[in-house]
């Protein structure tokens, strides 16, 4: 029985194959989620290893502040010598090597005088003791370390992409004005190969300690002496270190280094495997379809399998071990196809500004095996309905022309609005609920879409033939008599046309779903942004939001045409155990560049910002029990105090908040924040773009805008954002494609004789190739007439709950219109190969068919 | 109860003590409810005796097929009984119909029914694959030989003759040596040379195996191989010839369509 069902699928393999490329996809981006995110977290795992590869133990300092730009606190060079002195310490040197933090960043300047690195990726300024080679974590390529203060070692990748050599001069901006250095050396990260977009440059101590205005080393590592735990060398060390700084072995200092890039890795795998798992999703729809049609076709077979003393399990064994070769032979496909989608979307991501480091690529276990039981269990899953349906052919089909499978009642439709019910009970719960973003309510919103989409699954039938008389109109309009044949045919078996539909328009919701959102979102930033901002022109970093050096507001300041330029400074700091976004701005000048929405104060509030006056967000201060005249005490991520009052009580947009948290003079802010640096620096006046760039010529980090194009580009993120998804969500669109042209293949094989009979009495090839194609256009629109109202419900529901982020509802016409042409689009590249079967059909042979 | 019910019971008498194959009672088969109903079987008694070969006719429409369904356990009578081997089944579940199908009935389709994706002798022993049997390879050459499919074991049906593919279907329901064989129209869809060819092997199976079968026909020559004939008119036994010549059954066939 086995053998006869696998001679069966072999004899069906055409249609096997176009069934199997449903599952192939989704598969295919499980595998390459999998290797993608594998192979960084190898190399970062490698960057974090090497580090410490000849330490026992690592003294840094205390970190008391998440995502601050000024960095940790340093440990002192009397600190390094205490710790030389510990007996039990065989060698020790300090370095300033901060790979999670910002503070030590040194941009690398190109050929053409911009920086080499401008969207976000870091850009490494590393201070190393090379007497001390066991310490060094990089592998030196050509040349020597820097030894002078004018000397730099770049790392290999760098220096081979922009045509560097060792010898040439390179520009290098740290915190200060950029300053020319000459490349004596390249260098690698450990055994890295990639490190992604991150670029490297590596000084003497007292160089980057200068550069990056450093005191003392950001990392000290230390060896035990023979035949001491990393254990007792750390308690013996904790001894001798101050309470600002802190000890650890090298391996819980690497697994700590990790954490921070592991759950950003887990989160891209998670994103990714979201749309592949989208993709097996529709997927399986596919499968369903192509099975059901392939076991009513097969019904006298079956049928007289059953006469030949069959069991009913029998024939359920032998549709289940047909789907689960087809979604074997399919897994196995996709698992490879994902070790080469991997590169595709490290590319995609490349081309979107996120370059990640790679070494070799990994294939681990678990992802040949989810790939391979995830792609296998959802084909089987999804063909056991029709598996179900073929044990119900009756003996008796063998014998008798038209007995058709007993059915037990349609449920389809029923149970569609019950789900339809719940999913909207499930969205209307995370939506209503106030606090979308919650874990309970994201998952009732994911729950409900997928319950929604499955409903209306679940009742299209119902729907197709009214649909298809509505979208069929202009195929009668153009294709005439073909045109019609084409709406009959597309409502004489609702159910499969309904399923096919229904794979489209999970796609094509979620794609209206996106976008929708996408422009309440745009819209909600860019009022956001241009109501904060009243100033002309706008000062940022390269890449919009990185911090850039003080020094830039004040070049800029001087440049012909400028009336006014405030510097907004920017870290984070903490108050008792919370974190806090902390802003120090120029309270005389502020107001005319920058918009408060005062709750409590008023611009005249800010004469009060005199070192001791502070400013809170209404959120936060409400947060802390905060009232006008509190004292409280912030904290610099160095562990500097400072006392501080409130003043005045504003409330930023809930997005693109500019100013935020608590808000100080500058000067308050530079005497406790270590390396101040601007998030932005606001002008007044009316420079020009040329007089703004050449004040800015020594900070290739910065650039100045005006205040439209900072308003487009703070948004234009989104669109990036909207693009990614898109492409990811494509896949799912291309699945349904094969589902379409699966479905119009078995349709005409089905119709041969009465395709024959058409031609006979007439009908031209010409019009043959029509009806087959405007049957698929049909199709298409009923999914795209499903889908976009499905996605424009999701999208309203979900702006409805994020409405006091300032997000509101609005259709992007002109995507609804291109997603609708693009469904037709589909509609006619899924019929090209079934209408020229149609078309090319031997009308002699065809009448024939039995 | 009519005449030929009566002739029926007395012929059991003269016939046969063991128990029959086949035999049914009084069964009634109504398609479809309230007006449009109609009644393909109205009370019809037979009994289908061992190593003979069995033959129904009557016009079209008179419930030949529907017998057939319902003695082969295909289909459910509305009331009445069936026994084969002495088991009753028209009240077995699947599984009991399946376990017996398997081991007591073979079927001939008018239109073949071969599994075009396997070759003639996988088809042939694909009642004994599905069982779980291995055939035994005397039993398997002596079949090949006897349909005279030797040199064609290999050959797909689609690359076999009308006449060809129905041998090998009538050697695929002796495989497994069931009680009983039925067989609707076997000749149904061949010309007259090849069905006079599939009538012969029909009557050497029940000859040389001793094998029960009960077969439709619509053909006067096919009957006249038969052991007996049943004539069907209008849900009911008409008649009931043993042997019958040509001309007797041509007679018969006219006289039933007269009633
Ligand atoms: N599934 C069905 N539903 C309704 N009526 C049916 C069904 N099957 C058969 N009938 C009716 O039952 C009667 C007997 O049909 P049956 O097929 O048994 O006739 P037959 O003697 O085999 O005819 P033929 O020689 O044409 O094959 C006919 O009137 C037919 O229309
Ligand atoms: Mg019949």
């Amino acid at each position: 029985m086995t053998g006869v069902a696998l001679k069966g699928l072999l004899a069906r393999r055409v249609r096997a194959i176009l069934t199997a490329l449903a599952i192939v996809l989704g598969v295919a981006m499980v595998s390459g989620s999998f290797v993608l995110t594998d192979t960084i977290s190898k190399a970062f795992d490698s960057i974090f290893t090497s580090s410490y590869s000849h330490t026992d133990a690592v003294v840094s300092g205390r970190k008391l502040v998440d995502y601050s730009t000024g960095g940790n606190t340093t440990v002192s060079q009397t600190v390094l010598e205490r710790i030389k002195r510990t007996r039990d310490v065989a060698a020790a040197s300090g370095a300033l090597i901060d790979l999670n933090g910002d503070s030590t960043h040194a941009n690398l300047i190109g050929r053409d005088g911009k920086a080499i690195q401008s969207n976000g990726n870091p850009t490494f300024g590393f201070g190393i003791d090379t007497s001390q080679p066991r310490f060094n974590p990089l592998k030196l390529k050509e040349g020597h370390w820097a030894t002078g203060a004018h000397q730099v070692v770049i790392d290999a990748e760098t220096a081979k992409k922009h045509h560097f050599a060792v010898g040439d001069t390179i520009g290098v901006a740290a915190s200060g004005p950029k300053e020319s250095f000459r490349i004596v050396g390249t260098a690698t990260y450990g055994d890295v190969k990639s490190l992604g977009g991150a670029t490297l440059a590596v000084f003497t101590i007292p160089t980057a300690q200068r550069l990056l205005d450093l005191h003392g080393y950001s990392v000290i590592s230390v060896a035990a002496k023979p035949g001491v735990s990393a254990d007792r060398l750390v308690s013996e060390l904790k001894q001798e270190v101050p309470a600002s700084a802190q000890v650890r072995t090298a391996k819980e200092q690497a697994n700590e280094d990790k954490q921070g890039v592991a759950s950003f890795i887990s989160f891209i795998r998670g994103f990714l495997l979201g749309f592949g798992g989208i993709a097996l999703f529709v997927g399986a729809f596919v499968i369903f379809n192509t099975l059901s049609i392939t076991v009513a076709h097969r019904t006298r077979e079956l049928a007289t399998l059953r006469t030949l003393g069959a069991s009913r399990r029998q024939v359920l064994r032998s549709v289940v071990l047909e789907s689960f070769a087809i979604g074997l032979a399919a897994s196995v496909i996709g698992l490879v196809a994902g070790f080469g989608l991997a590169r595709g979307l490290s590319s995609l991501f490349g081309a979107l500004g996120l370059t990640l480091p790679e070494t070799s690529s990994v294939y681990a276990t678990h992802t040949f095996v989810i790939s391979l039981v995830l792609g296998v269990l959802v084909t089987v899953l999804a063909g056991f309905v029709p598996a179900l349906r073929a044990t119900r052919v009756p003996p008796i089909a063998a014998v008798r022309e038209g007995a058709v499978i007993q059915r037990k009642k349609r449920l389809g439709p029923a149970a569609g609005v019950v789900l339809f019910g719940i999913a909207s009970a499930l969205i209307a719960y995370a939506t209503l609920g106030g606090h979308l973003g919650s874990g309970k309510s994201l998952l009732a919103l994911a729950g409900g879409a997928l319950l929604g989409l499955l409903g209306v699954a679940g009742f299209a039938p119902v729907l197709v033939t009214a649909l298809a008389s509505v979208v069929g109109i202009p195929a009668k309009r153009l294709g005439g008599a073909a045109g019609g044949l084409a709406t009959d045919n597309a409502t004489r078996n609702p159910a499969r046309t309904a399923s096919t539909a229904a794979a489209l328009m999970i796609g094509l919701a979620l794609v209206t779903f996106v976008a929708v959102l996408g422009k309440g979102v745009h819209g909600s930033v860019d009022r956001a942004v241009n109501k904060q901002v009243t100033a002309d022109w706008v000062v940022t970093s390269q890449n919009g939001w990185s911090a850039f050096p003080a020094g830039a507001g004040r070049a800029v300041a001087k440049a012909p045409g400028v009336a006014l330029a405030s510097d907004i400074r920017s870290d984070r700091g903490r108050i008792g155990s919370a974190n806090v976004n902390v802003n120090g701005i120029d309270p005389a000048t502020i107001a005319r560049v920058y918009h408060f929405d005062w709750r409590q104060g008023s611009n005249a509030t800010l004469v009060r910002l005199d070192g001791h006056g502070a400013l809170v967000k209404q959120s936060f201060a409400k947060k802390h029990h905060l009232v006008i005249g509190d004292d409280f005490t912030l904290r610099s991520p160095a562990g500097k105090p400072v006392r501080l009052a409130v003043a005045g009580i504003f409330q930023p947009p809930r997005v693109m908040e500019l100013l935020g948290g608590v808000v100080i003079s500058r000067e308050a802010f530079d005497r406790t924040f270590p390396r101040p640096s601007n998030s932005l620096t606001l002008i007044e006046g009316s420079p020009t773009q040329a007089g703004l760039d050449k004040a800015l010529a020594a900070f290739p980090d910065a650039k100045a805008q005006t205040k439209a194009d900072y308003v487009k580009a703070q948004s234009s993120f989104i669109n990036t954002m909207l693009n990614l998804l898109y492409v990811l969500l494509a896949l799912s669109v291309i699945v349904s494609l094969f589902g379409m042209v699966n479905t119009l293949v078995l349709s005409v094989f089905e119709r041969t004789r009465e395709l024959g009979m058409l031609r006979a009495v007439g009908m031209t090839r010409r019009q043959a190739r029509r009806m087959v194609r405007h049957e698929s256009v049909i199709t298409a629109l009923i999914g795209a007439a499903l889908g976009l109202p499905l996605g424009i419900m999701l999208a309203a529901a979900v702006t409805h709950a994020l409405g006091k982020y300032g997000v509101t509802f609005s259709l992007p016409v002109a995507s609804l219109v291109i997603f609708t042409v693009a469904a037709m689009v589909a509609g006619v590249l899924a019929a090209i190969a079934p209408a020229r079967r149609a078309s090319r059909l031997n009308v002699l042979e065809a009448l024939q068919y039995e | 109860m009519n005449a030929a019910a009566a002739a029926l019971s007395d012929e059991r008498v003269l016939l046969d003590h063991s128990p029959p194959a086949v035999g049914a009672h009084a069964i009634a088969r109504r398609y479809g409810e309230g007006d449009t109903a109609v009644d393909a079987l109205r009370g019809v008694s037979l009994e289908v005796p061992r190593g003979q070969l069995t033959a129904v006719m009557g016009p079209s429409g008179s419930g030949k097929s529907t017998l057939m369904h319902i003695l082969a356990g295909l289909d459910q009578p509305t009331s009445g009984s069936v026994e084969i081997a002495g088991i009753e089944i028209t009240k077995l579940k699947d599984n009991e119909l399946t376990k017996l199908r398997r081991e007591h009935i073979g079927f001939v389709f008018q239109f073949f029914n071969l599994l075009p994706m396997l070759t003639a002798e996988e088809n042939l022993v694909l009642p004994l694959t599905i069982a779980g049997r291995k055939p035994e390879p005397a039993w398997l050459e002596q079949l090949l030989e006897s349909v005279g499919l030797d040199d064609r074991r290999k050959h797909r049906p689609s690359e076999l003759s009308g006449g060809q593919q129905q041998r090998v279907a009538i050697a695929r329901a002796l495989v497994s040596r069931p009680t009983v064989l039925f067989a609707d129209e076997p000749t149904g869809n061949l010309d007259s040379a090849t069905s006079a060819e599939i009538l012969e092997l029909v009557r050497r199976s029940v000859d040389e195996l001793g094998q029960t079968t009960v077969m439709v026909t619509h053909d006067a020559v096919a009957a006249t191989i038969a052991d007996r004939v049943l004539f069907l008119a209008d849900g009911q036994i008409a008649k009931s010839l043993a042997r019958p010549s040509q001309a007797e059954v041509i007679d018969a066939i006219q006289e039933v369509a007269g009633q």
